[in-house]
């Protein structure tokens, strides 16, 4: 996947949605941007640094939320994101910050139920947990809504406008309307518009 | 909340452990593996006392060689498919330390328990008794070479549907110097000869794989993630 | 570095070399197998089975010549991501297999006359066996994957870290092999090979290189329109 005269920037309290049809590389700008794909040419910067992959300043900045749930079946609620924070930080989660972000999505009461029982909506929840639970100030959320009721797109958004009104930033795949606030690009524009030719590889 | 790098790793160690031996894990079906494939040999080779003691350590080498790699595949595969590689790149740890620290995880999950079995496979083999220390201890030495080496093997097929057999085509050819000088120590103890330098060599090859292990499998699973 | 990524040059660099190549082949080997089946020597205790040496030895080092191609190819490849080097390790693996395997296959038919037995797990045959594998098992990463980048990449670690083992499978194998039987350590080489068959050795030596050369441009060539044909076929579906 190639991408053509992209620019953009996000900045602290800034939304931005990625917006194209599938196939035309939402979630694979968000990998980039996480550092998952390399950057074979142009540049990438948070603040004055490059930003490259496996760095540690990195990591330390985002919170990425992609297709699959990254959730152990075998595990509760509870426990994954306990395993979540000390992968992340090293450390565990209060109690009571477990219990709050549970009750934004309606999973209080199955927070001590393992994973493997839960429906496949209930498990993308758990999966959005991760960004009430985790300090960062970079989002990176591919298809949040997907499956999600009004009353849970709703908590969504809500918990999206804390963290901007925080300082917070968020760069967000998806094709549906959310109800937070943000910019938006169109990934069409960036489609690579040369075809490859006899001199490349 | 400060980051505490130390607190990453042996939290992921922690995670590994717990995974392997709850449902689904692999830490049971090694053991099993290893316990059931060693009492063929009685009965493909005959129970004669002297053969069994000659082949005894070879055997138990060899099984448990194979029992650490049917548990390989699953090492990052897991992780691959539910998406939680996505998370462990992530980690303010950096994934070679993260392929570190899940390396010895499964060393201390599954391996470890065959290096305990194993005295009781050595009575079953009719192992003479003088080898018997040099036997757990060349297990103890070479085995982690064996997690370190599979989890390069493991990291390049994590993306390969059914990628056990590929798996042991790559993996295998690698253990050869392992296994020559675990056996060729076991072997020297039991025919009463000084076994000490088959076990620096075993001791090398270990800090060999420690020193590449970790780096190869964290660049092979970053192909993964492209 | 990316220079060289240009195919259509490769191609005229290759266009130029192959009937060079091809002319060094038709003559060495010509030469060679006349020097080596009716010129030299029989020798005086193995008798005309020796001759066997003549395609096992220049075999087998052909078949170490080709992995260090394909780690060479690895190495350019992991560092630079160069794409032409990708191609490279594929075309010249399975060059080297074969190698491997004849120089496995010569050495077992050698090896029945002259010791009694196709097989015997001596340190050189059990390395190279070893070797065999290692072909094996990156021919089979190149295969497993669909993204040819992907298992292209993948392969070439495979291929450095076998680097790494050759020396140690080597040197174990020969450590582990005297241990249990000292006495039986078989030499190839040494001073009491003759002058008369050091020169058709030489000779097929040059016959096998300019042989790899050749197939190896070859398959090449054809890497570079595979690649060309994915490349339109990707930007059909996709455009």
């Amino acid at each position: 996947m190639v991408f053509e005269k992209l620019f953009f920037e996000v900045n602290p309290g800034e939304l931005l949605f990625l917006r194209g049809r599938n196939g035309s590389g939402k979630s694979t700008l968000l990998r980039v941007v996480a550092g998952f794909l390399p950057v074979r040419a142009g540049t990438l910067t948070y603040g004055e640094e490059a930003w490259g992959r496996g760095d540690a300043a990195l990591s330390e900045a985002l919170v990425y939320a992609g297709h699959d749930n990254a959730l152990k079946p075998v595990l509760t609620l509870r426990e994954n994101l306990q395993e979540l924070s000390r992968l992340m930080t090293g450390g565990l989660l209060a109690e009571n910050r477990i219990a709050e972000a549970a009750e934004i999505f309606n999973l209080g009461r199955l927070l001590d139920q393992p994973v493997r029982y839960f429906s496949s909506g209930q498990r993308h929840r758990s999966n959005l947990m991760r960004f009430a639970c985790l300090d960062r100030p970079l989002w990176l959320m591919d298809e949040p809504t997907v499956g999600l009721d009004a009353e849970n797109r709703q908590a969504l958004a809500s918990l999206m406008k804390n963290h901007l009104a925080a300082g917070g930033m968020i760069l967000a795949a998806t094709h549906d309307p959310i109800g937070a606030e943000g910019r938006e690009i169109d990934m069409r524009d960036f489609q690579p518009t040369a075809t490859l030719g006899e001199e490349w590889l | 909340m400060s980051t505490s790098l130390s607190g990453i790793f042996f939290g992921v160690i922690k995670r590994d452990i717990r995974l392997a031996w709850s449902q689904g894990g692999t830490g049971t079906m090694a053991l099993s593996f290893f316990l059931i494939a060693v009492t063929l040999f009685p009965f493909g080779v005959g129970p004669e006392p002297q053969v069994l003691a000659r082949i005894a350590p070879g055997v138990i080498w060899v099984v448990a060689l194979l029992a650490c790699l049917i548990s390989l595949d699953r090492l990052y595969q897991a992780d691959f498919e539910d998406g939680s590689l996505d998370d462990l790149a992530l980690s303010p740890l950096g994934l070679t330390g993260v392929a570190a620290a899940k390396i010895a995880a499964h060393w201390i999950s599954t391996v470890l328990p065959l290096v305990v079995a194993s005295p009781l496979l050595g009575i079953l083999m009719n192992l003479p008794e003088e080898a018997y220390g040099t036997m757990v201890f060349s297990l103890l030495l070479g085995t982690p070479a064996l997690s370190l080496i599979g989890s390069m093997g493991a990291a390049l097929t994590v993306s390969v549907r059914r990628g056990g057999v590929l798996l042991s085509l790559l993996v295998l050819p690698l253990y050869v110097p392992t296994l020559i000088f675990a056996v060729g120590a076991v072997d020297a103890s039991a025919g009463h000869v000084d076994a000490s330098q088959p076990l620096a060599l075993l001791g090398a090859s270990s800090l060999l794989a420690l020193a590449i292990g970790p780096f190869v499998s964290a660049q092979a699973l970053r192909l993964s993630l492209e | 570095m990316h220079k060289f990524a240009n195919p259509a040059q490769f191609n005229r660099l290759a266009d130029r070399i192959l009937p060079w190549a091809k002319a060094i082949l038709a003559a060495t080997l010509l030469y060679g197998l006349y020097l080596a089946l009716f010129d030299s020597p029989p020798d005086r205790q193995q008798g005309e089975s020796v001759r066997i040496m003549y395609v096992h030895v220049p075999a087998a080092w052909m078949a170490m010549f080709c992995y260090m191609v394909v780690a060479g190819a690895s190495f350019t490849e992991i560092v630079w991501r160069h794409p032409l080097a990708l191609l490279a390790g594929k075309a010249a693996a399975p060059i080297g297999a074969t190698f491997t395997a004849l120089a496995l296959i010569t050495g077992a038919l050698w090896g029945k006359p002259t010791w009694g037995t196709y097989w015997q797990w001596d340190g050189r045959m059990t390395s190279v066996l070893v070797l065999f594998f290692l072909y094996l098992g990156y021919m089979a990463i190149w295969r497993s994957m669909d993204e040819e980048e992907k298992a292209g990449r993948a392969a070439s670690i495979l291929a450095l870290v076998g680097v790494i083992n050759i020396p140690i499978i080597k040197f174990s194998v020969e450590w582990w092999n005297t241990l249990h039987q000292p006495a039986s350590v078989f030499r190839l080489d040494g001073p009491t090979i003759d002058g008369n068959m050091l020169w058709p050795l030489f000779t097929m030596a040059i016959a096998f290189k300019a042989y790899f050369v050749i197939v190896f441009l070859y398959r090449m060539k054809l890497e570079i329109n595979r690649r060309k044909i994915s490349v339109l076929r990707m930007s059909q579906v996709n455009g």
